[in-house]
């Protein structure tokens, strides 16, 4: 009996503080958002952050992009030979890159690099008081630290998602006419025919709420960091890990939301 | 608002984390342009005190007052008032290290819209030299800067907006005995040029005594001791002796094990 009792307490204790873990994280995403919209608004911070998320995430995203495009072209030419449907090639790369590789590649690289930056910096700030100064100093830590990011996050990844589309298509254009035989006008016509524009824009929304989620997981987990050069190394490891979950997660609820009839 | 009105005064003061009571009603009243010294050991609650007047950390009970006005009870943008009025030195002066010197000490200025980003940089030189510095320092980064340097530039940045508090947390910690001497002159200098009121918490009994007019002892969450900067050495509480002296031996026993 005591047992049974001991584990219906352990499961309430850890069902509790599940319950409590989000409610923290929904309260400080909310505070986060509003401050995007109230001044003051900090520039030189978003610029600085956008610069790092957006362009400085290019050259990874791209090669990412490019060799993903590449690898669909050959594996469905495999597979779709054996059926002398190869034509479907060109379709099935534009599909896949648009509505998910495009996105969801993107986002776990830019969890990696960024995601991670931003829970190691804002962590290192919180350990060595550097959030509690600028509370000093008049700043909002919220304002100044977590709503740049978020808003970089939201405004970059769509951004960096578009390149990663056209660089997908391209990667699977030059495997299927450099390595396969395709021609490359009939290529580019098959592409053409199967770029849709709700397949661009599905990838584009989720996209901005990848971005949101790899900022809002660093900034969480930065900002709650503590114990020194260890916390900051597991704020940073639970950042990423959390992201990239979350980001798999919720592409597949916007998947089930706008492509499921 | 009486001439009387302590700067500072806190009643009761109650602070726990967990089961760990920090601070078990605290009541000490600072008067208006003193210096005053909180000395006690590591984990005695001192940075806990400081950060709950600044409204960094909220207390669980007890009255925090300044000029007679409740902290506590202020609602948002007054306490964010009263908060710009006091100028803070970290211990390990938490600079922010993405920036220059430069934006460090002109932060809150900027902040408060008190100068503009085109004359800051200028302003920041004044305010270096004031903590000894040559303006040139502004264009550095923290992390190119000694410990002592990082310190008088943190001094900088708690003196720039010309607060009429004063908190110092651990001035001299980390330093050698001389640059701590200089810090310590350097902090009198400034709270005695803006006519401040200051708190410092240390355990270094020479920087207590440069530093103060008054002192307290923080034991176990609750003051054990008050009195002059001066008696710190000879104060007869066996206590604040043990403490000051450095002795073994004495009511104090160090909680190796938690």
């Amino acid at each position: 009996m005591d047992m049974v009792l001991d584990l219906v307490a352990r499961l309430g204790r850890a069902t509790l503080s599940l319950i409590r873990a989000a409610g923290a994280l929904a309260l400080f995403a909310a505070s986060g958002l509003s401050h995007i919209v109230r001044p003051p608004f900090y520039g030189r911070v978003f610029l600085s952050t956008f610069l790092e998320t957006g362009f400085f995430s290019l050259p990874v995203v791209a090669l990412t992009a490019l060799f993903s495009g590449g690898v669909i072209a050959l594996q469905s030419y495999t597979g779709f030979a054996q059926y002398h449907a190869q034509s479907a090639i060109a379709g099935i790369v534009v599909l896949a890159v648009t509505r998910e590789l495009g996105p969801v590649l993107a986002g776990l690289m830019v969890a990696g690099r960024v995601g991670a930056a931003m829970a190691a910096q804002i962590g290192t700030m919180r350990v060595t008081d550097q959030i509690d100064a600028l509370t000093t100093l008049s700043t909002n830590p919220m304002k100044y630290l977590v709503a740049p990011r978020l808003l970089a996050g939201l405004i970059a990844l769509p951004l960096l998602v578009l390149v990663a589309d056209i660089l997908g298509v391209a990667g699977g254009f030059t495997v299927a006419v450099v390595k396969l035989g395709f021609s490359a006008p009939a290529y580019i016509t098959a592409t053409l025919n199967s770029l849709k524009t709700i397949d661009v824009t599905v990838g584009l929304v989720k996209a901005a709420l990848f971005g949101f989620l790899i900022a809002l997981m660093g900034c969480y987990y930065g900002y709650n960091s503590k114990g020194g050069a260890e916390g900051v190394g597991s704020a940073t490891t639970a950042a990423v890990v959390a992201a990239s979950i979350m980001l798999l997660a919720f592409d597949y609820l916007l998947t089930d939301l706008f492509f499921s009839q | 608002m009486t001439g009387t009105t302590p700067k500072i005064r806190i009643r009761d003061l109650h602070k726990s984390f967990g089961t760990k009571k920090v601070l078990d009603g605290v009541s000490m009243d600072v008067a208006q342009g003193t210096s005053f010294v909180v000395i006690g050991g590591s984990g005695s609650g001192k940075s806990v005190l400081l950060r709950c007047i600044l409204g960094l950390i909220t207390p669980d009970s007890g009255i925090i007052e300044i000029d007679g006005e409740n902290v506590l009870e202020a609602p948002e943008k007054r306490r964010e008032k009263l908060r710009s009025e006091i100028g803070m030195l970290f211990q390990n002066a938490a600079l922010f290290d993405s920036l220059t010197v430069w934006e460090n000490v002109t932060f809150g200025l900027l902040a408060l819209h008190k100068i503009t980003r085109k004359n800051a940089r200028g302003h920041a030189g004044t305010i270096l030299a004031q903590v000894g510095l040559d303006p040139s320092v502004g264009d550095l980064y923290p992390s190119e800067l000694s410990g002592g340097m990082q310190k008088r530039v943190g001094l900088a940045r708690a003196i720039a907006a010309q607060p009429n508090i004063l908190f110092f947390d651990e001035p001299t910690t980390g330093l050698d005995p001389i640059m701590g001497a200089v810090i310590d002159g350097l902090i009198v200098d400034c709270v005695k040029k803006l006519g401040s009121t200051a708190i410092a918490i240390t355990h270094d009994m020479a920087s207590a005594q440069r530093i103060g007019d008054e002192a307290a002892m923080l034991y176990k969450g609750k003051l054990i001791w008050q009195g002059p900067a001066s008696s710190l050495m000879n104060s007869g509480n066996p206590y604040v002796d043990q403490f000051t002296h450095g002795r073994r031996e004495g009511p104090i026993s160090m909680e190796l094990r938690r």
